[in-house]
């Protein structure tokens, strides 16, 4: 072995290697964007949608949710909860609106954020929206 | 403390890096008992500290412990590499007060206003990055963490391009301008999620699946070549191959993560192939320790170190080659997604690979630059192997009860015929998340030993070599 395979081809493999796969990502990269708007229907992306998903962030709901399966792993997923509350984007407003203050005792309790009207619409729009992506079928049922 | 023991005085600007990850590290597991008690009691400490903040703390601070870590380790390995005095220490301690103090400040910000309240305060409106899963810190602190960074690489890359260029050096080097690069993507947020998703991974799979991966080769590398006296040669062909396997398998391997967040299909294929193969720098990282403590030419003074390095290796294989192959197939994945399964992996991963690469360089440097010598006498050793095993050992006990649950959660929820709500199964799997908190507090007992373990002082007989 010492001599077969000297440092010069490790190093080699390394640069080679690493250049060539950063240019294949990078090229997938490209056509994986090229195909996003069949699959994210942005043109469903309205202002309101835009500021669904500020609310969403400057409330860090990704600390205790999953949307899509990534996030925190202490609430139900919310990538389908349109679907799982019947399509109901009222259902939804309800929902956040109606969380107590002090929460519920012994229950994984969700703040009460105090939203107004026009931030409960925009992340329920959100949520909507999201829930349309085309997401090769997950989550494996309504339960997230 | 005659003669320095430092071959260069300016690397002693590691010490103040090296004491503050362990304060923050100390932060991040206080956090993680509090969240692991509100796993089980739901309403503990609500609403004063609610779940999603304890979590960003225990996260940020991670992270953030990483990285003095890292920074703290380039300071020490770097000089003594490029056989010529750091740059400017001056200006490394200037960015450890201003790290130090932004970090402490996002930390305090998180805990004492609402969120929302941080996201108007810090003039997120202007530049929205904040509310996204280890990327929550305020626009500015992010600001700060660049400029940070660009002082940290003027400083080293100085050093390293004009001294002694070694390929720990280098790779090291490449590692670090790597972790900031990608880091810029942080700064990109775009109305659509899923292209907000697609190059969030950027930022969090390219750095632990990619150039940390070069950072953690290259400490490792450096203590190897330190403990065991193995000729140079060989360890740097080893690192040139791991790195080589990181990138080609990690970088495509980013697949594993585009799966079900609306990215085309082909990616299930791509990102199960090249992934699974992501097990195989981490195999050869411990085939490699093994082997060179195997043929290593003298007996290091500090065992605790050489535990610590072996530990990385296996613990690091462990949590990102075996717990990462577990759930990396796209047809298990579609399951297991989002799940404990995935807190199991996190845990190990981070805990084996980055938290014990950091632990290694600290028992290493220390008792240098500390001024003891090149070890800690023998019963402070002992103490810092003791808390090597329970922090170690509980950490294979968190990750298995998570696993645990993980699968039950699965089974309950998603799988079988009458799948149950979230809630209703989260009930189901208490036990395990009780059981992961009583292994949450052995960690923590752990802890407290290895702080210990610097305080510790010898037996007046001992010889002082
Ligand atoms: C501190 C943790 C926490 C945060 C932050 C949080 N939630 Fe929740 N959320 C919960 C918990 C826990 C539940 C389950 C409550 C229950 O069933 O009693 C929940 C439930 C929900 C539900 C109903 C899901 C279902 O299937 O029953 C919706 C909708 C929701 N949250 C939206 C949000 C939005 C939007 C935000 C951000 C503005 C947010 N949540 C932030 C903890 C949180
Ligand atoms: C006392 C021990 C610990 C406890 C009780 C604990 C608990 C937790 C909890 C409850 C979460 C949130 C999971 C969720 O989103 O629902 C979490 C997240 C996390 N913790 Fe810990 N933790 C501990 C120690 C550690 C250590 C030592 C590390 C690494 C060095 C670590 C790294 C992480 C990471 C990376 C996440 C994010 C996981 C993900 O997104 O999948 N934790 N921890
Ligand atoms: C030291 C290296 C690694 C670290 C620190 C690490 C850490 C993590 C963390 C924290 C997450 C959760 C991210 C989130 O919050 O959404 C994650 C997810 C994941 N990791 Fe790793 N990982 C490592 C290596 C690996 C490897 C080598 C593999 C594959 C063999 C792998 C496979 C996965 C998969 C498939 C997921 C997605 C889980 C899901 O769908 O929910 N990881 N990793
Ligand atoms: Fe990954």
């Amino acid at each position: 072995m010492p001599e077969l395979f000297t440092k010069t081809m490790a190093r080699n493999i390394y640069l080679g290697g690493s250049v060539f796969f950063i240019l294949v990502f990078l090229a997938l990269t490209f056509d994986t964007t090229a195909r996003l708007p069949k699959r994210d229907h942005r043109e469903n992306i309205t202002e309101q949608v835009a500021l669904g998903k500020k609310v969403w962030e400057e409330n860090n709901c990704i600390g205790c949710h999953t949307l899509l399966g990534e996030g925190a792993y202490f609430a139900p997923e919310l990538g389908n909860v349109y679907q799982r509350f019947g399509q109901s984007k009222d259902a939804i407003k309800a929902f956040i609106q109606s969380r107590p203050v002090e929460g519920i005792p012994g229950r994984r309790s969700m703040p009460q954020f105090n939203l107004s009207e026009e931030e409960l619409d925009a992340v329920a729009e959100f949520l909507k929206w999201t829930s349309e992506i085309d997401t090769n079928n997950w989550p494996p049922n309504i339960n997230g | 403390m005659t003669t320095s023991l430092l071959k260069y005085p300016s690397q002693a600007v590691a010490k103040p890096y090296f004491i503050a990850a362990i304060g923050l590290f100390v932060g991040q597991i206080l956090f993680g008992l509090i969240m692991g008690l509100q796993y089980v009691i739901g309403d503990f400490l609500f609403p004063e500290i609610p779940f999603n903040v304890a979590r960003m703390v225990h996260t940020n601070l991670l992270i953030v412990w990483l990285l003095f870590g890292f920074m703290g380790a380039a300071y020490y390995l770097v000089p003594e590499e490029a056989e010529r005095e750091l740059h400017s220490p001056k200006l490394a301690l200037a960015l450890f007060w201003i790290f130090l103090v932004a970090g402490a400040l996002t930390i305090v910000g998180y805990l004492s206003v609402p969120y929302a309240t941080l996201a108007k305060l810090t003039g997120n409106d202007i530049l929205p990055t904040m509310g996204r899963e280890f990327l929550e810190q305020p626009t500015i602190t992010k600001v700060g963490i660049v400029i940070v960074a660009l002082g940290f690489l003027y400083n080293i890359g100085l050093t390293i391009l004009s001294g002694r260029k070694t390929v720990i050096n280098v790779v090291m080097l490449t590692g670090l301008v790597g972790l900031a690069v990608m880091f810029l993507f942080s700064f990109y947020n775009p109305e659509n999620l899923v292209l907000d998703k697609y190059f969030w991974w950027w930022v969090v799979h390219l750095w632990v699946e990619g150039v940390w991966e070069l950072i953690l080769g290259s400490i490792l590398a450096y203590v190897l070549i330190k403990t065991t006296g193995v000729d140079r040669e060989v360890i740097d062909k080893w690192l040139y191959v791991i790195i080589a396997a990181a990138l080609i398998t990690g970088i495509i391997g980013t697949g594993h993560h585009y799966y079900f967040i609306g990215t085309p299909e082909y990616w299930q294929w791509l990102g199960s192939i090249f992934s699974s193969l992501e097990p195989i720098p981490f195999f050869m990282m411990t085939i490699f320790a093994f082997n060179m403590v195997n043929k290593r030419r003298k007996q290091h003074a500090n065992k605790a170190t050489v535990l610590w390095a072996m530990g990385t290796a296996v613990m690091a294989f462990l949590g990102a080659g075996v717990w990462g192959f577990l759930h990396t197939l796209a047809p298990v994945n579609y399951y297991t997604h989002g799940t404990q399964i995935t807190a199991a992996h996190g845990h190990m991963a981070f805990y084996g690979a980055y938290a014990m690469i950091v632990l290694t360089i600290i028992s290493y440097a220390m008792p240098k630059l500390r001024g003891i010598g090149t070890a800690m006498n023998n019963r402070a050793q002992v103490v810092e192997m003791w808390s090597f095993w329970l922090m170690t050992v509980s950490m294979v006990f968190i990750t298995l009860f998570l696993t645990a649950a993980g699968i039950l959660q699965v089974w309950l929820q998603r799988y079988q015929p009458n799948p149950l709500p979230f809630m209703a199964a989260q009930d189901q799997v208490a036990l395990f998340y009780w059981m992961r908190e009583v292994a949450g507090v052995v960690f923590t007992i752990g802890l407290i030993l290895y702080i210990v373990s610097f305080f510790v002082k010898g037996n007046p007989q001992e010889a002082n070599s």
